[in-house]
């Protein structure tokens, strides 16, 4: 037998969903790590703020990565999707769906496309404002602008403090984001070939606590500062 | 029972079907499903008309060949159970049943119900098999020695009877529970594992080809699967060709 491979596979294609999913994933428990700190010391999450913001191989090597993860996931995965539309020409008249799997895994677009209606949403509150201040304004210097102070932990508060639609917005995209990954942690873990009768059991544990427990984290966070911090 | 059944009709693989309303009545909850098929047929016959096409062929669950999605769901509501093996007592006096084809762009419809499952076979042609001497010394399989772990999940593998059940459930029209299945029963054991590299692409290739869809994970196939065939399989098939094509 000789090997007739051409191109990338339907199983590389979904490795590399996987990939990026994982990349993603990890960079939402750093991003909580540090968010989480603004509920507990201001300082703390300013100068983290400021290291992360302002890091030579953070900004350059890494943001690119994250930007391209991204982009990456969620064109590869409209993608696909399109692909998986076009392999059923006639569709059923009757497709009893939730007899075999979760709506999460059936609705994985759905909750994708909720989630980057939030990130548009998001990059006009922080991403765009913090690059325009940086880099159009060449201000590194992460001061506010009568110089009390530093300015990451007041532009948090400010975005969620009486802004009940903000935070409504933010709860629901979590919400999406926790259904995502009730479906894509262990997925992905399965897609990268990894399913093994003593550990997949602890993989699907792990990927629940943390598809619940870290948006709860971000959510928790929202809604201390809505509540915590009346101007 | 009496029903009714919402049947798919197609005169042939080129022209537009549609479903059709039939009503039977007097069924025994005895009778297997195909059984009630065969007393509707037998009635359209009686009145002149064309009898519904459908797979079958054992009939006792073994060949694979029945195909039909009901309800919603590929070989019925009950689970690791073909068309064949399905009674109406499964199913309730004055229901309404949805009959049709498994449907997929790589399972074409040739007739009603009968559709070409011949993307399978060319799946399993481009490598579901391994190279023995034949020329009169071939050694005796018993020979050589196989840990029971492996033989047992080989055997488990080498249950699927190719119904395309996977294929016709899953959201994507993804034939990996198949194809994983008919890789894994040979890369668990020592004899496939001379091809084993080229088996996993080759046979992925094809699947490629025959434009089944991606894998998204959701596990329906496993849950509709007649012979309980394992989303592990996928996973071994995921492992055998990334290692074969990383490590090359
Ligand atoms: C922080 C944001 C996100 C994270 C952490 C994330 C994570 C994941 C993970 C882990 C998977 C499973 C991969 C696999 O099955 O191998 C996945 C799948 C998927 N994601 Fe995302 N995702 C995010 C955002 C998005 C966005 C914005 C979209 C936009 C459309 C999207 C669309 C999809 C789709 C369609 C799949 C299904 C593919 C599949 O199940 O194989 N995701 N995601
Ligand atoms: S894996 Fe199961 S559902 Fe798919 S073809 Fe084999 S027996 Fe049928
Ligand atoms: S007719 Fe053979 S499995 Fe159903």
């Amino acid at each position: 037998m000789s090997s007739k491979k051409s191109g990338l596979s339907s199983i590389g294609r979904k490795v590399l969903m996987a990939l990026t999913g994982f990349f993603l994933m990890f960079f939402l428990l750093q991003h909580l790590t540090i968010n989480l700190m603004s509920v507990f010391s201001p300082d703390l999450f300013n100068e983290v703020s400021h290291f992360f913001g302002t890091n030579f191989l953070i900004q350059y090597m890494l943001q690119p990565v994250l930007i391209f993860s991204v982009v990456f996931h969620f064109a590869w995965g409209l993608y696909l999707e399109y692909q998986n539309t076009q392999a059923r020409e006639v569709k059923y008249a009757k497709y009893k769906g939730s007899a075999n799997a979760s709506w999460m895994s059936r609705n994985m677009l759905i909750s994708g496309l909720a989630v980057l209606a939030f990130l548009a949403l998001h990059f006009y509150d922080f991403w765009i404002p913090e690059i325009n201040t940086k880099y159009f304004h060449g201000d590194m210097s992460g001061m506010l602008h009568d110089g009390e102070g530093m300015r990451y932990h007041i532009e948090l508060v400010e975005k969620f403090a009486h802004q009940p639609m903000r935070v409504a917005l933010y709860v629901g995209a979590f919400i999406m984001l926790s259904l995502h990954l009730l479906h894509g942690f262990q997925s992905a873990f399965q897609s990268v070939g990894f399913n093994n009768t003593k550990y997949t059991p602890i993989i699907k544990m792990l990927g629940n606590l943390f598809a619940i427990l870290v948006p709860l984290g971000f959510l928790f966070i929202a809604i201390y500062h809505y509540n915590v911090h009346p101007h | 029972m009496n029903l009714t059944l919402k049947i798919w009709r197609q005169k042939s693989a080129n022209v537009k079907g549609k479903m059709v309303d039939y009503k039977v009545a007097d069924i025994s909850e005895h009778m297997s499903f195909l059984e009630m098929m065969d007393v509707l047929n037998e009635q359209l016959v009686n009145g002149g008309e064309e009898p519904v096409s459908f797979d079958h062929d054992c009939r006792e669950g073994i060949c694979g060949s029945c195909s039909m999605f009901i309800n919603g769901e590929a070989h019925g509501p009950v689970k690791n159970t073909t068309t064949c093996q399905l009674h109406m007592r499964s199913f309730n006096d004055g229901d309404t049943i949805y009959i049709e084809p498994f449907r997929a762009k790589a399972f074409p419809v040739i007739k009603d119900l009968v559709v070409d499952r011949s993307s399978f076979d060319r799946i399993q042609h481009a490598g579901g098999f391994i190279s023995v001497n034949t020329s009169g010394n071939t050694q005796d399989a018993n020979a050589t020695a196989i840990p029971k772990h492996d033989a047992d999940l080989s055997m488990d593998a080498a249950a699927c009877i190719g119904c395309g059940a996977c294929v016709a459930t899953c959201k994507n029209s993804s034939a990996m529970l198949f194809t994983g299945a008919k890789i894994s029963q040979y890369a668990l054991l020592p004899q496939g594992k001379v091809e084993a590299k080229d088996r996993a692409q080759n046979m992925v290739a094809q699947m490629d080809e025959e434009g089944f869809g991606n894998c998204t994970n959701t596990g329906a196939c496993e849950v509709e699967c007649p012979k309980g065939i394992s989303l592990s399989n996928i996973a071994r098939m995921n492992r055998e060709l990334l290692s074969g094509s990383i490590l090359g």
